[in-house]
């Protein structure tokens, strides 16, 4: 298939000319976060403490990772269900998050922050995990490492494959099958 | 009286936890391959792919299959004619922390649902279903259920005159909610009659049976149900395609003159279980 390969940080000029239903390729530094991240990281703004990483043009990726093995960087590693993250995610998005990469639908208002953010929301493979191992090269933990499988990671990747979901113009492309 | 050995019984675990984790049952990757084959759109067709690859990778570099490693679900039949030295439920834990820890598998049970949601760290407590049959064996069958999967779930109770198209329409309608969410193509086990929970019990163990129903209006109710199901456009991953349901099992159970429980386990394509006989 054809592909749109993408380098972080991934600025707006580069979610521009994605549509809903594109094929991308992800290189570069994506960080782990799910539940627990999330609502860990809302609690912080909300005291207004220092956060633990930078999360201007970042790609996030709703993931928790099963344990690395001995020389590998990191386990299996493919998606989590994302409206989990909903209630989140304007949050996320007020911090400069350019990226959200998950598995399955958000709510309307999520779509609505997106597209007001200019921010683009992907599918990753769910299920294909050992898969998509195979495209992470490094994996650091910056943060709650307390959470186990839920901490935040660093992870360095190359060629990570995501199918654009909902795009800065409204294209959904679960509303469109 | 036949023994089983408290080793022969933590070993077997041990093992079903390791296949569960790491390769697909022959049938399932079956599945796969054959959708993967009568997909057309590129996208559904290039997912179907990948999740095959990803089976292949899993089993040759013993990477797990999904990093959901599952609630671990037991199914144990004891043997009328056989006694196990020891407890076999406590035996079954053991051996299910020693293997999450062992081989890398991630836990993903917490403590308490509401007030203490710390990580066990061990992947346990398993489920654990225990009958007593006759005979003198012991069959063990591990089954892994992702949480994505669960969480699209559903059990209505409907009446007893209901037509069974209504039926159908609520199965066809859940699938299609639930859409991308349980990682379609989905196994789909649907559990009919009983009480709530043994519809709901029937729906886990319906998805384990590799034949279609014997009786032939259930096999031929299975049938419409897929069909019906690949029509909604859903497809591999909700992406978008044919193939949205690889397969649908169903397990009845006599009911009540006033219920007709119809329970619904939505199965990833990554339908993990082993089972063996000792």
């Amino acid at each position: 298939m054809k592909t749109i390969d993408l380098y972080t940080p991934i600025i707006e000029s580069s979610v521009h000319h994605l549509k809903a239903g594109d094929f991308v390729t992800i290189s570069g530094t994506i960080y782990t976060a799910r539940d627990k991240a999330h609502k860990k990281i809302a609690d912080l703004v909300a005291q207004q403490k220092s956060l633990p990483i930078d999360f201007t043009n970042a790609v996030i990726y709703y993931a928790g990772p099963s344990p690395a093995q001995p020389g590998m960087p990191i386990g299996a590693i493919g998606p989590t269900t994302s409206y989990r993250m909903d209630a989140y995610t304007n949050i996320m998005l007020a911090l400069g998050v350019r990226m959200f990469i998950g598995k399955g639908s958000r709510d309307d208002e999520v779509k609505k922050l997106l597209v007001m953010h200019k921010a683009v929301y992907c599918s990753s493979f769910g299920g294909a995990a050992a898969y998509l191992n195979q495209c992470v090269v490094d994996a650091q933990i910056v943060a709650f490492e307390e959470f186990g499988p839920e901490a935040m990671y660093k992870l360095t990747v190359e060629k990570f494959p995501v199918i654009v979901i909902n795009d800065i113009y409204g294209g959904d492309l679960y509303a469109d099958v | 009286m036949r023994t089983i050995s408290h080793n022969q019984l933590y070993s077997a675990v041990v093992d079903l936890v390791f296949q569960a984790n790491f390769s697909l049952p022959a049938h399932v990757y079956q599945a796969l391959s054959t959708m993967q084959a009568t997909e057309q759109k590129p996208l559904a067709k290039e997912t179907l792919s990948i999740l095959i690859q990803n089976a292949d990778i899993a089993a040759q570099k013993h990477i797990p299959l999904c990093q959901d490693c599952g609630s671990v679900i037991v199914f144990l039949e004891i043997g009328t004619g056989v006694t196990i030295d020891g407890n076999p439920e406590s035996i079954i834990q053991n051996a299910v922390a020693d293997a999450y820890k062992n081989h890398y598998l991630r836990p993903s049970i917490v403590k308490d649902p509401l007030f203490d949601r710390t990580n066990t760290g061990s992947n346990t407590p398993a489920f654990i279903h225990t009958e007593i049959v006759d005979g003198s064996s012991v069959t063990i069958t591990v089954y892994l259920k992702g949480g994505g999967s669960e969480n699209m779930s559903s059990l209505k109770m409907f009446t007893p005159t209901t037509d069974i198209e209504e039926i159908i329409e609520y199965i066809v309608t859940t699938v299609k909610q639930a859409g991308p969410n349980p990682c379609p193509p989905l196994f789909l086990g649907i559990g009919i009659g009983g009480t709530a929970d043994v519809a709901m019990l029937n729906a886990k163990k319906a998805v384990l049976h590799k034949e279609p129903h014997p009786q032939e209006q259930y096999r031929k109710l299975e049938g419409e149900i897929l069909q019906r199901c690949n029509k909604t456009g859903v497809g591999p991953l909700g992406f978008g395609g044919k193939n949205t349901v690889a397969m649908v099992r169903i397990k009845e159970a006599p009911t009540h003159i006033a219920t007709l429980p119809v329970a619904l386990n939505l199965n990833c394509h990554s339908l993990r279980y082993r089972s063996i006989a000792i």
